[in-house]
């Protein structure tokens, strides 16, 4: 909705400049390795705004009780492994480059835990610092989302927090969403978290969590999003995965 | 890091929120407040200054989302002036230019409310 054309006005660079990713109309995973399905390039990111559903906000955190890392060290080990981290249902193609502004990472999820079923998506680096990362989810995932790694000091405690801003992305999304989705995303990052506690030291990881709805309303000019949908993709593979085995296509 | 700076000026159905200074999940009060300041009286736009901002991180960029949803629930116009290009390029990537008027300066987004 930019309507001025203009030349804006020129300051000098600012402090945050390097953590932000440049702008791009499409994506690419040419980075990423390992993955056998890219559902990523050509789509573009999608965050809160473009979404169907309503819009949550939900926060996890662990205090790291056991632990002397500093928030900086805490995050650099947070990017360093952070595939390792994830629950035994997904997988997490990391760049090459690392977690770093303007990267693309691929995932592999499973819809409900023990699924053989695995939805491929991915994510875009759109902010990383010494403090903190953030991933905007692409056209096609579940959700429109942006969701921040990030870690903070309080007291003598470092406390490790994932943040996620998200909306269903299209009607179907919405109702596995209301579902029981909501429930299986929340139990996904109390999961990474306890791993990431576990990691540097803690013994018996403790997660909170806050939901709060920030937007009631679904946004029905987004309902053509279930033209990129991912959900419905891999139910039209799973479904046609025996008859692709029969003909020999599969 | 310097602190986040709000000011608000109402002028009739346009109320202006000068923000400057650095802008992080901290500054969620400040934020807030000054947008509950401009839409008190009323005002049927606000514009969000941003000729001050110093430094946005993603955990500012989340509050600019908030304010938006409350602005279209509650039928405010929203317009945001004075953006570097750097902060532009910003809103551009996270695609919340498809959500908020963009425009140089204060005069083009007062004129564009046309009051």
């Amino acid at each position: 909705m930019t309507t001025t054309e203009e030349t804006p006005p020129q300051s000098p660079a600012s402090r945050d400049a390097a953590s932000w990713a440049k702008p791009v109309d499409r994506l690419s995973a040419e980075g990423v390795a390992g993955a056998k399905v890219d559902s990523v390039s050509g789509k573009r990111v999608s965050g809160p705004l473009q979404g169907f559903g309503q819009l949550w906000q939900k926060t996890f955190t662990v205090r790291l009780t056991d632990s002397s890392l500093t928030p900086q060290q805490l995050v650099a080990a947070w990017k360093d492994g952070f595939p390792t981290f994830w629950p035994k249902n997904a997988t997490f193609y990391a760049p090459l480059a690392g977690i770093a502004p303007g990267e693309v990472a691929l995932l592999d999820i499973a819809p409900v835990p023990g699924s053989p079923v695995k939805l491929s998506t991915g994510v875009m680096v759109i902010y990383a610092d010494d403090e903190s990362f953030t991933f905007m989810t692409p056209e096609g995932h579940t959700l429109s989302a942006w969701i921040t790694f990030s870690a903070y000091r309080d007291g003598d405690v470092t406390v490790a927090q994932a943040q996620a801003l998200e909306r269903p992305s299209d009607p179907f999304d919405e109702l596995a969403y209301v579902l029981g989705g909501t429930k299986l995303n929340d139990r996904f990052w109390r999961e990474t978290l306890v791993n990431l506690a576990r990691h540097v030291g803690v013994a018996e990881p403790n997660v909170e969590t806050s939901v709060v709805c920030v937007d009631k309303r679904r946004q029905w000019r987004y309902v053509r999003n279930l033209r990129n949908s991912a959900s419905i993709r891999t139910v039209r593979r799973t479904l046609g995965a025996p008859i692709r085995k029969l003909t020999g296509r599969g | 890091m310097s602190a986040t700076t709000v000011a608000v000026d109402r002028s009739g159905a346009v109320a202006t929120v000068r923000i400057g200074g650095d802008v992080t999940s901290a500054s969620e009060s400040d934020l807030m407040a000054g947008y509950g300041q401009a839409i008190e009286g009323g005002a049927g736009a606000v514009i969000l200054d941003f000729s001050g901002l110093e430094y946005m991180n993603s955990g500012g960029i989340g509050l600019l989302v908030t304010l938006l949803v409350r602005a279209q629930r509650g039928g405010v116009r929203l317009l945001a002036s004075g953006l570097s290009n750097h902060y532009r390029e910003i809103l551009s990537l996270t695609r919340l230019d498809e959500a908020i008027e963009i425009h140089n300066d204060e005069g083009a987004a007062v004129a564009a409310v046309g009051v």
